[in-house]
């Protein structure tokens, strides 16, 4: 199993889904509650589970900003600390959950789970290009039972574009092309390009730009461990220098816990940008590649828990990036072993 | 003003046309191998990938 890296950040939830009503997530095996203050609008983000008798907050209700354990009443203000209980005055000292500390940025809600003296906002990667007015961007999340880095190679490695993907997103010039791949390992970024001159069209780029012929194909990963990875795409009639179709697509990979993952998705696009027709195609085809990947992951992992024994893994070329990725995530995971306390 | 620090970045490209992989390390060291195992096993070797060869030693 890929271990956790706990002190780092990590995408949640989408800004869009935390409003009102209490949202229940497990980031990194933490139960966590999410909801909107009323009075300041900021996210706010306490461990859901009541101090009592672990009742689910999430399944509880607000009372303003603090939200009573809808169980046995236990009330908790959005710092985590509970201000009453049933039937008597004094609170006990102890009655308090977990607070965490969450930041709002290019519309993703990004959570820490580790220690909170070592939280840097400053540090919680950018994905601009989500709330681009000049962009329009479908997105979804879906949970796979999978151990994350097995969303991690798939995502590393777009080979299996051809395999898995093909008549939607693959075609098999991505396979047969060459990759370049860069490592920082101090600032734990894997980057891999795959530029291919002149190639096939796929349907997801054929049907939302219009492009009926060859085309040159440029894609150029950026993976900020542990959770933010950044396609970008760029599509060119081949032996043309414009029009350049650009699509950004972003996957945020959030471990839920051991054999869990979310896989939040969003494709940006700086064409048709007004168009419905091609929004409602590239939400509906994505979402279709996604369940894909969400479906070949469940029966990889399916497949890996029933191997009676240890087993070899072998790589190729394609795989130079997801190891390079692999390698980085057990650096995260040995650097960041501390625990948020309540 | 001092310059930036320079990134510690690695880089490997799969040749066009074949099989191998050329690997480039951080301090200008360089060397092809056969599969991403190997390239990975010698780019985390640094910095006793770039020593010169001991006296007497094979070049």
């Amino acid at each position: 199993m890929t271990q956790f890296a706990r002190n780092q950040w990590y995408v949640a939830a989408y800004t869009t889904e935390v409003g009102d009503d209490l949202l229940g997530r497990t980031i990194l095996g933490e139960p966590v509650v999410l909801y909107r203050s009323r009075e300041d609008g900021r996210a706010i983000a306490l461990a859901d589970r009541c101090v009592h008798r672990r009742f689910p907050l999430s399944e509880s209700r607000r009372e303003g900003d603090s939200i009573m354990c809808g169980y046995h009443g236990f009330t908790y203000d959005r710092a985590g600390a509970c201000v009453s209980v049933p039937g008597q005055t004094r609170v006990p000292r102890t009655a308090r959950v977990a607070s965490y500390p969450v930041v709002e940025q290019d519309s993703l809600v990004w959570i820490w789970v580790g220690d909170p003296a070592a939280a840097d906002a400053s540090r919680v990667p950018r994905a601009p290009h989500l709330v681009d007015p000049a962009m329009t961007t479908v997105r979804g999340m879906e949970p796979i039972d999978a151990d994350y880095g097995l969303l991690v190679d798939n995502l590393l490695d777009l080979s299996h574009e051809t395999y898995l993907h093909g008549g939607y997103i693959g075609t098999p010039e991505v396979a047969a092309t060459p990759i370049t791949t860069e490592v920082d390992e101090e600032a734990g970024v894997v980057r891999v390009s795959r530029h291919m001159a002149d190639a096939e069209c796929p349907p997801f780029y054929a049907r939302s730009t219009g492009i009926e012929g060859r085309i040159s194909r440029l894609q150029d990963i950026e993976y900020f461990a542990p959770c933010l990875y950044l396609l970008h795409s760029r599509i060119t009639p081949v032996g043309r220098s414009a029009p350049v179709f650009r699509t950004e697509i972003t996957y945020a990979i959030t471990p839920s816990a051991p054999g869990k993952v979310y896989d939040f998705w969003a494709v940006s696009r700086d064409f048709a940008v007004g168009d419905e027709e091609v929004t409602a195609f590239l939400r509906d085809f994505n979402h279709t590649v996604v369940m894909q990947d969400v479906d070949a992951l469940n029966l990889l992992q399916r497949a890996l828990d029933t191997e009676p024994g240890p087993y070899q893994e072998l790589s190729i070329n394609i795989d130079t990036g997801a190891l390079a990725a692999r390698r980085i995530l057990a650096a995260l995971a040995a650097a960041g072993t501390g625990r948020a306390d309540a | 003003m001092s310059a930036a620090p320079e990134r510690r970045v690695y880089r490997v490209d799969w040749l066009p046309g074949g099989d191998v992989l050329d690997a480039r390390c951080f301090c200008g060291a360089r060397s092809t191998q056969p599969d991403p195992v190997t390239v990975w096993a010698w780019l985390l070797d640094h910095p006793r990938h770039a020593a010169p060869p001991p006296e007497g030693g094979r070049p």
